[in-house]
């Protein structure tokens, strides 16, 4: 067992970009879902349009970058008001089904094999975002980093560079949100998230602090998804499916919902443990530990959803409130 | 035994709890003559109404839920809306209170139409309501609950909430208001509890706080009593006659008889939609046409003063 290669690669896999990406959306999501009881099961659409926005108008309309980027969070508003007018005036529900639709339909369509030249279909865009790693002060394929003991952490420079967008993307996005969760606007959101009427018999224009909730969140999404694709420098129509949205949620579920830290503490751990498992399945497979008549190395990366899986609903079981939450708060809702 | 002459008899002690009760020398009430010139009849005009309905419709499929021909509510004065079960009472309180539309008719506050008009616009222009199922924000502190309530604040805009220097000072403001009407409410002591961890009652008295937050000219309770013991709903009575000396105007729906006559102005009976009488409190129970409305079934509790 190469223990050094297990340690370093979960490690790494806490910190790397897919990481911060599942952070994004996740802070987000703990935006709609934990503060404001927005059932928002789309976020991928969000991403969706973000990734399409920036490929999309610097490859076909040949626009620099940086416009790029803006052309990407305004299609994040553009699909939060699309999907708000409609529907947040609904239940919750109904607001969830409607944003898983919009996003398979996003997905689909960019993937439809007739708009190729415009959206890529199923190649998807490539290269168009050579101009992220040219403004990298470091030498893209050199290493940098150093080794603790048995932890490996030298990254390429070009890594390192995305990493250092990405964490600073994070960490203006936790402050923006501890900013608003402590403020009299996320008082608002969390008395809708408790109790619509009686938010409304307070003064309270439900639909203008869901609708910002749903325009913000979605933009947090909005930056993962352009993250995921500038950092890729591709966009790849199925990156964008459902299965994505649902591991954002639980990342913002295991760190606690409600929590501003719970969606990095959360994607980090979510991260490290499906990394851990599956590093340490296949050194068992490697090493003949794990006799073949159970699983060989093909099988490693389903066994480890099913071992994390256990791990997730056993914590939901015995701390329902995720690592971050409040004990106290799951009484409440006990005893409604 | 009538402790005061002015304007109601008092019942016999609710529940026979009677602790802390509250006398109504303690507050004043300046609408105790305001019905004296009122016609015990439905839709009886007021000297100074501050609610104005009028022809107000609301059907359900084939079924006629409210169909109330004019209603006024006096300005200032407590008034008790009661019925039985099913005669339209929550009804015509959402209709009022912008959480429902009439099918037809016009509703007026203060002189101004507000048929169609949305709840929480009503609630900006000073009119405030309480739920039947109480609603507290269980997951926010009692403290944070009442902070929501203050109207116009600043750091409610997404943007401005971002830059505290714009909304901290305020914010201290309506902090020191919540304590202050805490503090009347007897509630100080819980204010970091989660309100979801309040008890029945507390939650009542909670939401009666929360909505004199929001510096409210009507307040609208609906069932304010409904599951509180009997200690804490004296206490209740008199947070009740307190608003009215303070000049809010108050329109309850209640059940329970002893309440009814003790702390109201005017009565308003409702039954099967319609205005079947008004009267003052210690009148209306022996109108033929409230006897009829009940059907007997609460005829003792009606009339339970003039029999014994």
């Amino acid at each position: 067992m190469d223990w050094s290669l297990i340690i370093s690669n979960t490690f790494r896999s806490g910190i790397t970009q897919t990481a911060i990406i599942y952070i994004l959306a996740a802070i987000g999501m703990n935006l709609h879902v934990g503060y404001t009881g927005l059932m928002n099961f789309g976020q991928v659409g969000f991403m969706a349009v973000g990734a399409y926005g920036v490929g999309i108008s610097t490859s076909y309309y040949d626009l620099p970058l940086p416009v790029g980027i803006l052309v990407g969070l305004g299609c994040g508003v553009v699909l939060a008001l699309l999907l708000g007018m409609p529907t947040l005036r609904l239940r919750a529900d109904y607001l969830g089904i409607v944003t898983i639709a919009a996003a398979e339909i996003i997905r689909l369509v960019m993937k439809y094999q007739k708009f190729k030249d415009w959206s890529g279909g199923t190649n998807g865009i490539n290269g168009f975002a050579d101009d992220f790693q040219a403004w990298n002060p470091m030498t893209t394929s050199a290493k940098y980093g150093f080794e603790i003991g048995p932890l490996d952490l030298r990254f390429t420079g070009g890594d390192l560079w995305e990493m250092a967008i990405g964490w600073t993307l994070v960490l203006l996005a936790v402050l923006v949100m501890w900013r608003l969760v402590n403020s009299p606007w996320g008082r608002v959101l969390k008395s809708v998230r408790e109790d619509e009427n009686a938010a409304r018999a307070m003064g309270k224009s439900i639909f203008r602090f869901k609708m910002q909730s749903l325009m913000l969140g979605g933009l947090f999404g909005t930056v993962a998804g352009m993250f995921y694709a500038i950092s890729n420098n591709s966009v790849q129509p199925d990156n964008y499916s459902r299965a994505f949205t649902f591991f954002a949620l639980t990342v913002a579920i295991l760190g606690g919902l409600g929590r501003v830290w719970g969606p990095v503490i959360g994607g980090v751990l979510f991260w490290m443990l499906l990394s851990g498992v599956e590093n340490l399945l296949k050194e068992g497979v490697t090493n003949d530990h794990i006799p073949e008549s159970i699983m060989d190395g093909v099988q490693v990366g389903q066994v480890r959803f099913m071992l994390v899986g256990l791990g997730l609903m056993s914590l939901m079981i015995f701390r329902p409130q995720g690592i971050f939450g409040d004990k106290r708060e799951i009484a409440i809702d006990a005893r409604k | 035994m009538p402790e005061s002459d002015d304007f109601v008899e008092f019942g016999k002690t609710a529940g026979g709890g009677g602790a802390g009760r509250v006398r109504d020398t303690d507050w004043p009430n300046p609408a105790a003559h305001a019905f004296d010139d009122c016609i015990e009849e439905p839709g009886s005009p007021k000297p100074d109404p501050i609610l104005v309905a009028t022809g107000v419709q609301r059907h359900f499929g084939g079924l006629t839920a409210v169909d109330v021909a004019t209603m006024q509510i006096q300005r200032g004065a407590i008034t008790a809306l009661i019925g039985p079960n099913g005669a339209g009472k929550t009804t015509f309180f959402n209709l009022l209170s912008g959480f429902d539309r009439p099918d037809q008719g016009e509703v007026y506050f203060d002189g101004a139409r507000i048929t169609n008009v949305a709840p929480h616009l009503l609630a900006k222009r000073g009119m405030v309501r309480t739920f039947q199922l109480t609603k507290v924000l269980a997951k926010l502190s009692v403290l944070e609950n009442m902070k929501l309530a203050g109207q116009l604040q600043a750091g409610e805009s997404m943007w401005k909430a971002l830059l505290p220097p714009l909304w901290k000072h305020q914010e201290k403001a309506i902090e020191a208001k919540a304590l202050e009407i805490l503090d009347e409410f007897n509630m100080v002591h819980m204010q970091h509890e989660f309100a979801g961890a309040l008890s029945g009652g507390q939650r009542k008295l909670l939401e009666m706080a929360r909505s004199m937050m929001t510096d409210p000219q009507v307040i609208m309770l609906d069932e304010p009593m409904a599951g509180v013991n009997p200690a804490l709903t004296q206490s209740l009575l008199g947070h009740v006659k307190r608003m009215r000396s303070q000049g809010i105007t108050v329109v309850f729906v209640e059940h329970d008889m002893d309440v009814v006559r003790d702390i109201s102005d005017w009565v308003v009976v409702m039954a099967e939609g319609i205005v079947v009488a008004e009267g003052r409190a210690s009148s209306v129970g022996a109108n033929p046409a409230v006897i009829d409305a009940y059907l007997g079934t609460s005829h003792a509790a009606l009339t339970g003063e003039h029999t014994a």
